[in-house]
This record gives structure tokens, C-alpha cells and sequence, in this order.
């Protein structure tokens, strides 16, 4: 279809000539009162195994969380040097991306202005990328792996301490338990988020191809993309969205449901998280038709402005100099530990490297489907330095933030004051329990509670557009009931795994979605760099 | 009794549109005045173009076409639109201030139960611009 006489894109780029018209799979008809543009065969196979999974999992309850129960554990011990090797590469490969002149390549070519202020795309991106986790894991993290490097057991084969933990020294274990947390939060997770976006956006602005995942291996499959061999890349890209989004939203359910149970005493049952789950999706519905600017954008920056007046107050009322020379001592720490921590062969510390590295590396490659592209949509403009910059760089520094506030703050509280609630408490009333030391408790639990419910939105609703787009053959402009359908269908998959197993649940689907997902993105590397060399610079 | 004609058209369906591109000439005759037809896009490639600059191009070359086909005098507009499936009402809404027109004429189809939930484009600009609409069924 591209043809001599087409203009390029905003200045001189790459685009690929192919035969390929984007939606030419696509079924165009009604179901129902709706009209419906979908990828027949993407759409098809994805909507029906996720609707066969639904039922599966909440009719045969029991039997689901058997399988679950030993999924989890099964992958992460046998691929964890997998995992671990394949973060390690994304990070390289983003640092070089940043020194190299390959960086100097423009998103939409080279003329090309960006479409959204450096304010609004990096709320988008950070609500997009972390938000729940932070909130879940921000305390219950760092207190985690302090109070097991402290004891006494730490570096044995039964302790969950990184490395050979820090037996009886409270000092050296609050350092090493914030590396290993700033490790799960910091450039790793970013990185795997940043190549993956990366490729979207180049191949579907420079190169002219469908925003979608088949796109970044045409390089390595030519015309092959557009058949089944692109039909798999694209169900695997849904699948790992589904159930990473799925993962968070039930993370997500657990701490506001554990949050007002602390504040206003509402029983934690699978009743109230059910009812939690089909709420917020209810709200999440209202911004899903209200499209990306409307909905998404404008919940991201409050959402920005609630985080940040939360972890303000962090910083004024807690121990404020401990976090602000917490924040230097602790990137310290992490520059320190960090080769030790991403070793992915010959560990001793096999909780540690496979209970949680590997789950987080699993987890954060099963939601780069959807932060990737989300990222892609929004970062046109852009040049491939800035990019990275931009989303490896500054967010790791927010993270580590983030971590040493809310973290240190706890961490204080054991060692200065002895406070031994928040170590006793479940990881998702861990955040609450820390707040409720310090002034002002029920208003900031609240904020803290808003939060989750508002990050628990905007990731739902960004995760329907992102499978919506890959379902319509990377078309954005389809019928908006397909989001509606796909909003739904989110809640009702962390239902499913709620019930059928809990948490261990949706660690297990994060994990076994993530697995497949690695293989592919690591081929996508190969194509990145490929595209990127033949773009004129 | 009008100045000028705003007609949005959707390339990808442009054989839908045969009656209201009609009507719209017809009018053009009758009153003696220009048609804009304006056409929305992502700025990701899309089944009629890869970029918007392509877009425009193909707006462009549809314009010329209705020009020539019904001799009347016409221009186009492209608007880039972030998520075109949601925010078209509030584009066309912008782009009839920007082009200055006092008569839309555009083609809907039957209403049937999803409008009482999503209202048509045409339905939403019928109820909403201060200009005249006229929706072709």
C-alpha cells in the first residue's frame, strides 16, 4: 500500500513497504445492538479462552488452586536464571540505547512534535507502570526483607534474606533491604517497560506498521507477521496483559479491602472483594468511555497530585532527615548490591532470588505488553534518548523515592521506636499500620485507600484500550463496547483468581503468562535494534 | 442563507456516504457555496493511511474528486486526534469553529438500542453545535 508518492512521516524515516492493509483480518459486523471491529483470529482465541478460564477457575475452585499452587513455585524455580539474565540484558541494552547515536532517532520522524507535555505523559506513565504495586508493596517490601535479614537464621537456605542477609545488624540490614527492594522497583523494571515501548512506538510511528506486537518482529519474520505466526505473538501479548493487570487489580482489591477494614471496619471476606472488584470496574467503565484524554490522562494527573501530597506529608511528618540522607545512602546501597542481586547463576539465596526477584521480573515482563504500549501511544515525539531518559531513568529515581519515604519511614519505626505492629501485619495492612503511627492516620489512610481505587482505574481502564487495540489488528479507533467487553472481562479474571487461590493465584498467572513472554521480547530486542540502525539519523 | 458546508467523512467507509456527499453538492449548487469536508485520524497508522500526512493527502485527493465530480468549490480539513473512537464529537465540534461553517451535513445510520447508551456522532452534534445539522439516514 505505501507507495513512492506517500508522504513520509514528519521528516525522514524508515517506513516498511508491505502488502499488509491494517484491519484487512478484521471482521466488521454487529453482535447484538453493538457493531464490533475486531482481529478475527486474535480476537476470537484470546476472548474464548478467557471466558472458558473464567468459568474453569471459578467453578472448579479447589482444583484451580492446586494447579496455581504449584505453577508458581514450578516456574520460578526452574527459569529463574532465565528471568534474571533476561532483565539484566534489558537494562544493557537501554543504557546503551541512551549513550549510542542511536539514540538521537526521532518517534514519528524526525520533524515529529511531541503530542502530550512532559507533566501529562509521565502521569500517564508512572499510573501506568507502578501505580497499585507501590502502594501494596511500598511498606510490606522493605519491612519484608529488613526484618528477615536481621534475624537470625538470615543466609540460610529456609531465610527469604537477599544475599547472606544481615544476622543482628540492624544498620547493614536496612541498607541491604532497600537495595534489594530499589532492585525490584528501580532500572530493571523500567528497562523491561522501555524496550518494549520502545519497539511499539518505532515500528508503528517510523515504520508505518499496525500499533501492534507482530510489528516489532517483522524484521525477523518479514511478511510471515501478518499470518499465524503473528496471530500467537499478539493472543501471548493479550494473555500476559490480562493476567498481569489481573494480578495487580486483585492486589489492588486486597489492600483497599484490608484499608477499610482498618478504618471503617468492613469485614475482609471474598464478599467485600468481589464487591470491591465490581465497583471500581463499574467506575472504570465511566472512563473507559470517556476515552484517553478525558478519562485516563485526567485520573493519571490527579492521581499524580494525591501521590505527591501523600509523599510529601511522609517527608514532613516522618523522619524527615533520615529520608532525605536515606535517599542518597540508599541509591548508594543499590550501586553496592546491585551486581550481587542480578547474578543470575549460583545463588544461595534461592527464597530470595526465586520467591521474589523472579516473580517481580515475571510480573513486571507480563504487564509489558500494556505499559508498553500504553507508553507508545502517548510518547510520539520523542527521541529515542529523551525517551529513555525519560522512562528508565527518572522513574527508577521516583521509585527510589518512593521506596526510602514510605520504606525508611517504616523501617524507623522498628528500629527507633520498637513499634512491632507493622512487621506483624499482613503485607496489604502493612501501609496502614505505618501511617497509623504518625499524625493525621485516618485522613492519610484515606488518601492512601483513594489511591489504590484511582491507580485501580486508570489501569484497568488503559489495559482495555491496549487489548482492545491489539484485538482490532492494531486499529485505535474501534467501536468503544470492545473496551467496555474487555473492562469487564479484567475485573472478572481477578475475581476468578481471588477465589480460585487468591494471591498465590494471581502470582501464578502473572509468572506463567510471563515465561512465554520473555522468549518473545528477547527476540524483540534483536528486532529493535535492527529497525533503529535503519532509521536515517 | 448559508456561507459554507462542513461535511466530515470517514475514508475508510467512503462508499457509505454516497447520499449525504449528494445532498451536500446539491446544497453547494443551490446556495452557491464552498464544502469542507473534514476528516478525523490517529496519529498511528490506520487502514486508510500510515501517517497523518498520508491522511491528509487522501483527504485532499477525495476533496479534489467530489470538486471535479459535482463542480462545486471545496477544501478539506484533517484533524489528528488522540483516541478518535471516543473524542470524534468533541473534533468535529473544534473543527466546524476552526473552518467557520454554518451548515453540517453529514450521514448517520438508523438509531437502534446502543444509541440510547453512545450517542451517534451526528445525534451528539444535532444536539449540541450552535450551527445547523442536517443528518442524512
Amino acid at each position: 500500500m505505501t507507495d513512492a508518492a506517500n508522504p513520509m512521516p514528519e521528516g525522514p524515516a524508515d517506513l516498511i513497504e508491505t502488502e499488509y492493509e491494517i484491519g484487512q483480518d478484521n471482521i466488521q459486523t454487529r453482535i447484538g445492538p453493538f457493531g464490533v471491529d475486531i482481529h478475527n483470529p486474535v480476537f476470537m482465541v484470546s476472548g474464548l479462552t478467557i471466558i472458558a478460564f473464567v468459568v474453569f477457575t471459578l467453578a472448579l475452585q479447589s482444583e484451580a488452586e492446586a494447579i496455581f499452587g504449584w505453577l508458581r513455585p514450578a516456574i520460578t524455580s526452574t527459569f529463574d536464571w532465565f528471568f534474571l539474565g533476561a532483565a539484566n540484558l534489558f537494562v544493557l541494552l537501554c543504557l546503551v540505547l541512551i549513550v549510542t547515536p542511536l539514540g538521537s532517532v526521532r518517534l514519528g520522524g524526525r520533524d515529529a512534535t511531541p503530542d502530550y507535555s512532559y507533566s501529562g505523559w509521565f502521569a500517564m506513565l508512572f499510573a501506568a507502570g507502578m501505580g497499585i504495586g507501590l502502594m501494596f508493596f511500598g511498606v510490606s517490601e522493605p519491612i519484608s526483607h529488613y526484618s528477615s535479614s536481621v534475624a537470625e537464621g538470615a543466609g540460610s537456605p529456609d531465610s527469604w534474606a537477599p544475599l547472606a542477609g544481615a544476622p543482628g545488624d540492624p544498620a547493614e540490614a536496612r541498607r541491604l533491604g532497600m537495595a534489594a527492594t530499589i532492585f525490584h522497583w528501580g532500572l530493571h523494571p523500567w528497562a523491561i517497560y522501555a524496550v518494549v515501548a520502545l519497539a511499539l512506538a518505532l515500528f508503528s510511528y517510523n515504520k508505518g506498521l499496525p500499533l501492534s506486537f507482530r510489528s516489532i518482529f517483522y524484521p525477523v519474520f518479514g511478511e510471515r507477521v501478518w499470518g499465524w505466526t503473528g496471530h500467537v505473538i499478539d493472543v501471548l501479548a493479550v494473555f500476559a496483559t490480562l493476567f498481569g493487570l489481573a494480578t495487580s487489580l486483585g492486589f489492588g482489591a486486597e489492600q483497599a479491602n484490608a484499608g477499610l477494614n482498618h478504618l471503617f471496619g468492613l469485614p475482609v471476606t471474598d464478599a467485600s472483594k468481589v464487591l470491591l472488584i465490581t465497583g471500581i470496574t463499574a467506575i472504570a467503565l465511566i472512563s473507559v468511555v470517556a476515552g484517553l484524554d478525558a478519562g485516563v490522562k485526567r485520573l493519571s494527573e490527579i492521581n499524580m497530585i494525591l501521590a505527591a501530597l501523600l509523599l510529601l506529608f511522609i517527608v514532613a511528618v516522618g523522619p524527615t532527615v533520615a529520608i532525605l540522607t536515606g535517599f542518597v545512602n540508599n541509591l548508594i546501597a543499590y550501586a553496592e548490591y546491585l551486581p550481587a542481586l542480578s547474578n543470575p547463576f549460583g545463588r544461595d539465596d534461592a527464597n530470595f532470588s526465586q520467591g521474589w526477584t523472579s516473580f517481580y521480573w515475571a510480573w513486571w515482563i507480563s504487564w509489558s505488553p500494556f505499559v508498553g504500549m500504553f507508553i507508545a501511544r502517548v510518547s510520539r515525539g520523542r527521541t529515542v534518548r529523551e525517551f529513555m531518559i525519560c522512562v528508565l531513568l527518572i522513574p527508577s529515581i521516583v521509585s527510589v523515592f518512593w521506596m526510602t519515604a514510605f520504606g525508611g519511614t517504616a523501617i524507623s519505626q522498628i528500629v527507633n521506636d520498637g513499634y512491632q505492629a507493622v512487621v506483624d501485619a499482613s503485607l496489604e495492612l502493612k501501609l496502614f499500620v505505618m501511617l497509623e503511627a504518625l499524625p493525621l492516620a485516618a485522613i492519610t489512610s484515606f488518601i492512601g485507600i483513594t489511591l489504590v481505587i484511582v491507580f485501580f482505574v486508570t489501569s484497568s481502564d488503559s489495559g482495555s484500550l491496549v487489548i482492545d487495540t491489539i484485538t482490532a489488528g492494531g486499529k485505535v479507533d474501534a467501536p468503544v463496547p470492545q473496551r467496555v467487553f474487555w473492562a469487564v472481562f479484567e475485573g472478572l479474571v481477578a475475581i476468578a483468581l481471588l477465589l480460585g487461590g487468591g494471591l498465590g493465584a494471581l502470582q501464578a498467572a502473572a509468572v506463567s503468562t510471563g515465561l512465554p513472554f520473555t522468549i518473545v521480547l528477547l527476540l524483540g530486542c534483536y528486532a529493535l535494534i535492527k529497525g533503529l540502525r535503519a532509521e536515517p539519523r | 442563507m448559508y456561507k459554507s458546508i462542513l461535511v466530515p467523512v470517514d475514508l475508510e467507509h467512503a462508499d457509505r456516504l454516497e447520499k449525504a456527499l449528494a445532498t451536500a453538492a446539491d446544497l453547494s449548487k443551490h446556495y452557491r457555496i464552498p464544502v469542507c469536508y473534514v476528516g478525523v485520524t490517529a496519529s498511528t497508522p490506520g487502514r486508510v493511511a500510515h501517517t497523518p500526512q498520508e491522511y491528509a493527502g487522501k483527504l485532499e485527493a477525495f476533496g479534489q474528486a467530489q470538486a471535479d465530480k459535482h463542480g462545486i468549490a471545496a477544501t478539506t480539513k484533517t484533524c489528528v486526534s488522540h483516541d478518535p473512537a471516543v473524542d470524534l464529537d468533541t473534533t468535529l465540534m473544534q473543527a466546524i469553529e476552526d473552518v467557520g461553517a454554518d451548515l453540517v451535513v453529514m450521514a448517520s445510520h438508523v438509531p437502534g438500542l446502543p444509541e440510547h447508551i453512545f450517542a451517534t456522532n451526528a445525534g451528539y452534534l444535532a444536539n449540541h453545535a450552535s450551527v445547523s445539522v442536517f443528518v442524512i439516514r
